[in-house]
């Protein structure tokens, strides 16, 4: 859910749906990273502005806010791509030949990590350990996982699906 | 329904493949046609059985008779006495070394099963979304039994059981919940830490993914002992499928009144939330694990004060690993004095480990502590992928070091593993081969760690960042043999000053790799070369006269760097190639070396 | 749900669920109860065992096999083999299969089930239980 192309209305309505999250919330206290996740699933990324709204609602400082955001790797702030790639880079898949296949997705895509291609359609990023060891190296793109990524030509096939 | 009454099943591991399992299968196949019975006698081959030092193996059911050291002339015997007669070939048998007994019933043969599922115990056996299966298996009789006993004997026997801490540290369990209980206080909190941030280490999951109930019970009991009625589970946002297990778990466990007012029909009364991490590896240490669910930064603050005296939101709180918990029912159950029967002197009890890398087995396993690590790589891990040879192993992630063939048959506990310069850790433990290249490993640890660091602290925000930038250095074939003595100086300082776990740990990887592969880091700064053929900017590549002169190397450069008659041996240009390897990938002749 | 109010009342309530898991796993009505585990943790969904628990329970209700049960469990530890699937027949020792397939899971169903002929692929379990 990307912010890109959505009107005022659409906007304001997700708003709405954030406000309402942190009127109902029992203890304003401590709950700041509840109401980040919770307005990471709805904008889908962490703008400024969102941060300041929650700021303004939550009732602490922006810095605050930022300082959480940019502490956590689970938050962004850029938007991600309708087919995120997350390349394991947990040790299993390291030893197995992680680091070629993220330069392989790299080549293919022109893009580093934590960048989303020009069309909006990919974002590449790393992560540490799916815990599907048995199948490294591992490739997450959304939700499915995919296994056994040894060459080049995998890749471009895997990214075929998506095009 | 069945129309085959007998199984033979041969070992189709490594090794007993190459002592001719293949052969066994066909003898036996073959005496099974001559006698007529190949209608109701069924011969497999199957996966390793983990015993590979008696192999090979050959198992009949349904009488559970296990036969060792099976040679492909025994098959005749084995079909002519035991599946005709039923009388089990005696000389075939396991003898046990102690008793000098044969051992005929693998049930009875638990020095084979090296594995010992305390932990794991019902994960995989019972339908995790289901919380009567896990009533059924003894499930909340341990808080039942503890709600009757005073909070110092809970405390005692969990005391008494060893159990030491499984995230990493090892503190024993018994006394953290003592302090935790003697700290009076109008509220106290029980925090199970669920965010499992080593890259390979997936036990925790495991466990909230397969048995959520059995970690929501052992809150209960902690919640119990020390006096609280709140539990916490800090979890790392990344496991949607162990969230939602553990918050069904939750959820029917108030259902059955298991949590919430008066459990049990008594005066205690407990619950459970659920806090979502956001991805700081900082977060398992337990001071920066508090700050983070109390919404902050995860920062980690010097201790003492210790959680148990204030931890979060300033009241005492105690915080223990999943895989902890996951033992607390059991040491209730069976008892502390059956639970500390298993394991070493000072480390009881089993540990589970992820076992991954360049290993054939690579799993999720349990082992009693005090197993060697050569029967956990061999036996059960089924040995080295591709036939290569063991090079180290890593525990303890980013904060341990690497345990190489030296190592192999000492016992796996707490204590040893420090003083090989590893750690326990949580528990994973990837094994590397040949041609893993050892100061790469390191500066993959530190490219973690440096990234990690929350910087709060000097010694690991700019020390470790200085590591990994020798590192590169080096890998790149930019080193000097002065780095080195700079690695291990910087390293002790980052060890004796950072604040907190991840900072004392952190230099680990590389002082450990730097101690026992010496030789390796000088063949990097003093001859430029890479031992493992992993460092691309220490490799070349070379045509040799295998070379036909198929032009196929030269079609596939990228940068034209081969040159060559066609028929006659090409040659590369060392100052063109980027070194990318993709000629040694198209060449069919095996003329390419790299080194 | 009523709350379990006492421990006589877990007791009982531990006895009954056993029997009803029992019946399944130990098998008293013999001809009727085959189990079929599927290994449904984060890395077997990642190798396939969701589709493979779909297509089984599929056709268990197809062919109307009401002696078949199909159930999940959580890692069984062998990540090299995922998915893995564990048969239990009645009054036999439980048998775990790795790398199952759609294909294979037929072939699991409709011989070793359906018709007690294991077939290649067995993992033989080396791990002792709390009860050994």
């Amino acid at each position: 859910m990307g912010c890109e192309g959505c009107t005022n209305q659409l906007t304001e309505s997700l708003y709405k749906k954030l406000e309402q999250f942190i009127d109902e919330l029992p203890e304003k206290e401590g709950a700041l990273i509840a109401v980040l996740h919770k307005a990471q699933s709805i904008f889908g990324h962490l703008p400024a502005e969102v941060q300041q709204f929650v700021a303004q609602k939550l009732n602490v400082p922006v810095a605050q806010v930022y300082g959480v955001v940019s502490f956590y790797s689970f938050f962004t702030m850029t938007p991600k791509g309708k087919n995120p790639i997350s390349v394991c880079l947990g040790t299993a898949c390291y030893v197995r030949g992680s680091d070629k296949v993220l330069q392989a997705f790299k080549e293919e895509l022109g893009i580093e990590i934590g960048e989303t291609t020009k069309d909006g359609l990919f974002s590449l990023d790393a992560l540490r350990c799916v815990g599907a060891c048995g199948l490294a190296p591992v490739v997450m793109i959304g939700d499915k996982v995919y296994g056994k990524i040894t060459s080049k030509e995998q890749v471009k096939s895997i990214l075929n699906e998506y095009r | 329904m069945s129309k085959y009454t007998m199984h033979i099943l041969v070992c189709g591991g490594t090794g007993c493949m190459s002592s001719h399992s293949i052969e066994i299968v066909e003898n036996l196949k073959k005496y099974i046609a001559k006698t007529g019975m190949q209608d109701i006698v069924q011969v497999l081959r199957t996966g390793c059985f983990g015993f590979c030092e008696k192999g090979p193996i050959v198992k009949i059911l349904p009488d559970n008779t296990f036969y060792v050291q099976v040679k492909p002339e025994d098959a005749e015997e084995i079909i002519k006495e035991h599946i005709v007669k039923g009388r089990k070939v005696a000389r075939l048998l396991y003898t046990d070394p102690t008793t000098e007994r044969h051992i005929s019933d693998s049930k009875h043969m638990e020095f084979y099963k090296k594995q010992m599922r305390v932990a794991l115990r019902n994960c995989g056996f019972i339908d995790p979304t289901n919380i009567e299966e896990y009533i059924a298996r003894d499930g909340y009789a341990a808080l039942a039994k503890v709600l009757t006993m005073s909070q110092e004997d809970v405390i005692n026997e969990v005391k008494k059981s060893g159990l030491r801490g499984r995230g990493g540290g090892g503190f024993p369990t018994g006394l953290k919940w003592e302090f935790a209980y003697k700290n009076k206080s109008d509220q106290k909190y029980v925090v199970c830490n669920a965010d499992e941030g080593d890259p390979g280490a997936f036990m925790d999951r495991s466990i909230l993914e397969g048995d959520p109930n059995s970690v929501v019970e052992a809150m209960a009991i902690c919640g119990y002992a020390i006096g609280a009625q709140k539990g916490l589970v800090y979890i790392r946002a990344e496991y949607p499928l162990a969230i939602k297990r553990l918050e069904a778990a939750i959820h029917s466990a108030r259902e059955y009144g298991l949590l919430g007012e008066n459990i049990l029909g008594t005066s205690f009364s407990f619950d459970i939330e659920i806090r979502f991490g956001a991805g700081a590896f900082v977060c398992g240490e337990e001071t920066a694990l508090i700050h983070s669910m109390e919404g902050k930064r995860g920062e980690p603050t010097t201790k003492p004060p210790f959680p148990a005296a204030s931890g979060y939101w300033g009241k005492p709180t105690n915080v223990n690993n999943v895989e902890t918990f996951a033992n607390i029912p059991v040491i209730f159950l069976k008892g502390a004095d059956w639970f500390n029967k298993i394991g070493t002197e000072k480390s009881k009890g089993t540990k589970v480990f992820a076992l991954a890398g360049k290993i054939n087995n690579v799993g999720l396993i349990e082992v009693p502590m005090g197993i060697t690590l050569r029967e956990v790589i061999y036996d059960i891990g089924g040995g080295i992928k591709d036939g290569k040879k063991f090079k180290a192993v890593q525990t303890g992630g980013p904060s341990g070091g690497c345990l190489t063939e030296k190592d192999l048959n000492t016992p796996i506990d707490f204590d040893n593993l420090i003083a090989k310069g590893s750690m326990m850790g949580s528990g994973g433990m990837i094994v590397m081969d040949e041609d893993d290249c050892m100061p790469a490993v390191a500066k993959f640890y530190l490219e973690f760690t440096a990234e990690e660091s929350c910087g709060k602290c000097t010694p690991c925000r700019v020390g470790t960042k200085r590591l990994l930038e020798i590192l590169e250095k080096i890998v790149a074939g930019k080193g000097t043999e002065g780095d080195l003595v700079t690695l291990e100086e910087l390293g002790n300082t980052i060890k004796d000053t950072a604040l907190c776990g991840l900072g004392q740990t952190a230099p680990n990887p590389v002082l450990s790799t730097l101690k026992e592969f010496k030789a390796e880091y000088i063949a990097h700064v003093r001859d430029k070369k890479c031992p493992a053929g992993q460092c691309s900017a220490l490799l070349s590549y070379m045509i040799t006269d295998k070379c036909i002169g198929c032009t196929a190397c030269a079609r596939n450069c990228p940068v034209n760097a081969i040159t060559g008659v066609v028929k006659k041996q090409h040659t590369i240009d060392q100052s063109k190639c980027i070194k990318c390897g993709a000629c040694i990938n198209k060449c069919k002749f095996d003329a390419i070396i790299k080194g | 749900m009523p709350k379990i109010m006492s421990l006589d009342e877990l007791k009982n309530l531990r006895d009954k669920v056993k029997n009803q898991v029992d019946l399944r796993e130990k098998g008293e009505k013999v001809e009727q109860m085959a189990v079929i585990r599927v290994a449904m943790a984060t890395c077997g969904i990642a190798a396939g065992a969701r589709e493979v628990m779909n297509f089984l329970a599929e056709e268990v209700a197809k062919r109307n096999l009401n002696n078949v049960v199909i159930t999940q469990g959580g890692c069984m530890g062998y990540c090299y083999a995922e998915p893995t699937v564990e048969v239990k027949l009645p009054g036999q020792e439980s048998i775990v299969y790795g790398h199952v397939t759609k294909e294979r899971a037929l072939e699991i169903l409709e011989k070793h089930v359906l018709g007690g002929e294991m077939i290649e692929g067995i993992i033989p379990v080396g791990h002792k239980s709390l009860d050994e």
